[in-house]
């Protein structure tokens, strides 16, 4: 029934929407509009919408308007795979922008490779996504940088010396992004005093932590879920560890703060965006957003907006709208100034950007640094 | 010496928690030759219905949650058990009872489907419907970019102190936006303009229907959609004022390698507790009194009976019906308490979650290596699975420096090896398949 009624409104939408008109330039966005992840596709389609507004308000590009399709995917990867086919093949947009789950990006990103149309998800982390082809691109920093980030911030800012590393062994995210902080802290000079292992499900980290305790690190590494890091701040602290966590952005949530409490006070974790970023650009980002939706954005929100900021600096410089020359421009994007920070493309396609640092600090995470590639 | 003290202490709990629910599995085994797939799902529904029962009637019934009362803990324990002994009573009258002839196949596969509906029941939202009444419509205001106006099609009577939740759908959205305000008191016609405080955000407010609904507490039962944490309510025992939550703490000198290699002293604290010592006692008192009913009363013997062998059992007038329903209530009972306890010493995941199914099937390994359909054995199975864990995470990492965690590799390890040198478990006896 709910297939047949999805067929009714995919007609219907297909039947409402306008004949191609000259005069605007069609984009298509696919996010997870509704299902249990619908705030990630809701906020990056408000920020996208905001930055189509801004350039429209200032005459489009080269006089034409942009016109924005965009479909629900509803978290689902087939349904993914079937809407990038009809933004493609139907719609004939000249780009596409989405999505935020890396495992949806990975299955929309292949069909925008063959059709030629250049696809810019904004803040998918796997670094498959954008090894799909030249037609594909990110507005994110990937998992490898963040790792990065953590060692440098650890080494280089709180001067840590020791640091342990707890990971989950069944998430290629919690394993990626271990890895990578192990080769900076390292390189920088410091010492892996012992690399714990859990899997998925468990919640009782005390034999795991003991261990760790004995080693005396003067950081703990946690890239995990909020979920699990929740539970392993509580444990940490009822062992008497002093040493603070650090993370990267899967600690993202409101309810990291709500389960674990006074344990997690005083840990730091990497992400895209903080609300309190001084920055100007993003303090002016924030004020339109709110203005404009009655909440302040998350991070997803700054990185659908920066998306589309980049596809329309693209726009501009292109020598025509085709995929290829569109891709060309996108890959030629460079210090472009994003309501995230300075963005360049690299040569693998990624966005080559700096990482903010949050400490949780009375109840909320606050903005402490950031860090530049 | 710290550190193998509090592994000691992380792997008794631990057992402890493992055995309560094992003795589940292991006696509807022992009764039906059925593997209750549900049960890991009541413990969860257990853990849940304490952390629902805690927040939610606690505070109704002047409960400080903060400071709780002594009575606080064992009236959520109890709700628990209730609960899940209606649940668990159901769930056999209603899923297993009908297929109790059926091949053994049925009703494996009817057990993973109880065990999936109750997952997904538990990620549904439970709203009480009178907690939010409608009191007002409008749609946008004609002063269109003013977003803090709507205009009213029916009248309101605003009350100062109360709380409101706007109900936002722009045009052609499928689900309206909620926004919780205060708004000026009075009373308002049909057709006037409401201010209120704050922005909707104009996105919203273009074209757009409202609903204006009045809040009554509560709101929402808190249950299995997202993950949280249970209220503490076991006694804070003050032997050290800053530490209310522990009965022993034990500071021990010891040493650690410094990145250079030498050895730095460093002191390493033992922490016991209220809630481990909780734990290991009530477990102790529930083994106790099951031990009791099972070898020292009618029931228990009729219990033996039933599972020894259901037709001799019911040919010599054993209620065999009621046995194997009392037997689920009982195994849903330990579980209500193992639930509790677990809501007391972790934070919850959602219902679904993989911890609940790794709770369980840990719990499972217990009973089938201590020998399946044995009350001993489920809890000495329990206590081993739990110390294999333990240890082995901890020793693991000295063994295989810097290896995967080797854990459940020693815990499954222990399981084959069990099954390859005697199948039916460490206190099981063998058992002749009749041809």
């Amino acid at each position: 029934m709910s297939r047949l009624l999805a067929a009714a409104l995919i007609f219907l939408t297909l039947m409402a929407a306008p004949l191609r008109a000259d005069d605007t330039i069609k984009i298509g966005h696919y996010g997870s509009l509704t299902g249990s992840e619908a705030t990630f596709g809701q906020s990056t389609s408000n920020g996208l919408k905001l930055a189509i507004a801004e350039v429209n308000a200032a005459g489009g590009i080269n006089g034409k308007k942009i016109e924005l399709v965009e479909y629900d995917t509803k978290g689902d990867s087939n349904e993914a795979g079937a809407v990038v086919t009809r933004l493609c093949t139907k719609d004939h947009v000249v780009a596409v922008i989405g999505e935020v789950a890396s495992s949806l990006s990975l299955a929309g990103a292949p069909i925008c490779q063959q059709n030629g149309v250049p696809m810019i998800s904004p803040s998918s982390t796997n670094p498959k996504v954008t090894e799909i082809g030249d037609m594909i691109f990110r507005a994110c920093f990937i998992d490898p940088f963040q790792g990065y980030v953590c060692g440098k911030f650890a080494w280089e800012n709180k001067k840590f010396k020791t640091a342990a590393i707890l990971l989950d062994q069944s998430q290629a995210y919690s394993v990626g992004l271990a890895d990578e902080f192990e080769k900076a802290f390292v390189k920088f000079g410091g010492t892996i005093t012992i690399k714990q292992q859990y899997n998925k499900g468990d919640q009782d980290f005390t034999a795991r932590l003991t261990a760790i305790r004995g080693t005396n690190p003067d950081v703990i590494f946690v890239p995990g879920y909020y979920t699990d890091v929740a539970n392993i701040a509580i444990q940490a602290k009822k062992l008497g560890i002093a040493a603070p966590l650090l993370g990267g952005d899967g600690w993202d949530s409101a309810k990291l703060c709500e389960i674990a409490g006074k344990a997690i006070e005083g840990s730091y974790y990497s992400n895209h965006a903080s609300p309190d970023d001084p920055s100007p650009i993003f303090q002016g980002f924030v004020a339109k957003y709110k203005d404009e939706y009655g909440a302040p954005p998350d991070a997803l929100g700054a990185l659908g907006y920066d998306s589309g900021k980049i596809l329309f600096d693209a726009m501009k410089r292109a020598k025509s709208l085709d995929g290829k020359d569109l891709a060309a421009a996108i890959a030629q994007t460079k210090d472009f100034q994003g309501a995230t920070g300075v963005i360049t493309i690299n040569d693998k396609r990624d966005a080559v950007k700096s990482a903010v640092i949050l400490e949780l600090k009375d109840g909320r995470p606050q903005f402490v640094t950031s860090v530049k590639p | 010496m710290a550190d193998f003290l509090q592994t000691l202490v992380a792997a008794i709990t631990a057992g402890s928690l493992l055995a309560l629910i094992a003795l589940g599995y292991t006696m509807v085994y022992g009764i039906l030759k059925l593997i209750n797939f549900a049960h890991s799902d009541v413990v969860t529904l257990g853990a849940w219905t304490s952390l629902t029962a805690a927040m939610f009637l606690l505070p109704r019934m002047g409960v400080d949650l903060a400071h709780p009362a002594w009575w606080a803990a064992p009236l959520v324990l109890v709700i628990a058990m209730i609960v899940c002994a209606v649940i668990g009573f159901g769930i056999e009258r209603l899923a297993y009872k009908p297929i109790r002839r059926a091949p053994r196949l049925n009703a494996l596969i009817t057990a993973i489907g109880v065990s999936l509906l109750l997952q997904n029941a538990g990620q549904l939202q439970y709203t009480i419907t009178d907690g939010v009444k409608p009191i007002a419509a409008g749609v946008t205001s004609e002063r269109g970019n003013d977003p803090a106006t709507i205009r009213l099609q029916t009248s309101v009577t605003i009350a100062a102190g109360e709380r409101y939740v706007l109900k936002i759908t722009p045009k052609g959205s499928p689900a309206p936006i909620d926004r919780v305000l205060t708004m000026p008191a009075g009373k308002y016609p049909a057709g006037a303009d409401l201010r209120f405080d704050g922005t909707i955000g104009r996105a919203q407010s273009r074209e757009a229907s409202f609903q204006l609904d009045q809040i009554f507490t509560p709101l929402r039962l808190p249950f299995g959609k997202t993950p949280a944490v249970a209220p503490y309510l076991l006694p804070p025992v003050n032997i050290y004022p800053d530490y209310p939550r522990y009965v022993w703490r034990h500071e021990f000198q010891s040493s650690f390698t410094a990145p250079d290699g030498s050895q730095q002293p460093m002191k390493k604290m033992l922490n016991i507790a209220v809630v481990d010592v909780i734990i290991v006692i009530v477990t102790f008192v529930l083994l106790t009194a099951l031990h009791f009913l099972i070898y020292h009363t009618r029931l228990g013997m009729a219990m033996r009976a039933v599972s020894f062998n259901t037709d001799y059992a019911a040919l010599m007038g054993i209620p065999i019906d009621r046995v194997i329903s009392i037997t689920f209530v009982i195994g849903a009972v330990l579980a209500a308490a193992a639930g509790f306890l677990y809501s007391q010493k972790f934070s919850l995941q959602q219902t679904a979650s993989y911890a609940w199914v790794l709770l369980g099937l840990r719990a499972f390994i217990a009973a089938v290596v201590g020998g399946i359909g044995n009350v001993r054995g489920a809890v000495l199975g329990g206590f081993l699975i739990a110390f294999v864990d333990a240890f082995g995470s901890f020793y693991g990492t000295y063994l295989f420096q810097n290896a995967n965690s080797y854990s459940d590799v020693l815990m499954f390890g222990l399981l084959i090896a069990v099954l390859l040198i005697k199948p039916s478990g460490i206190f099981g006896s063998a058992t002749r398949e009749k041809v």
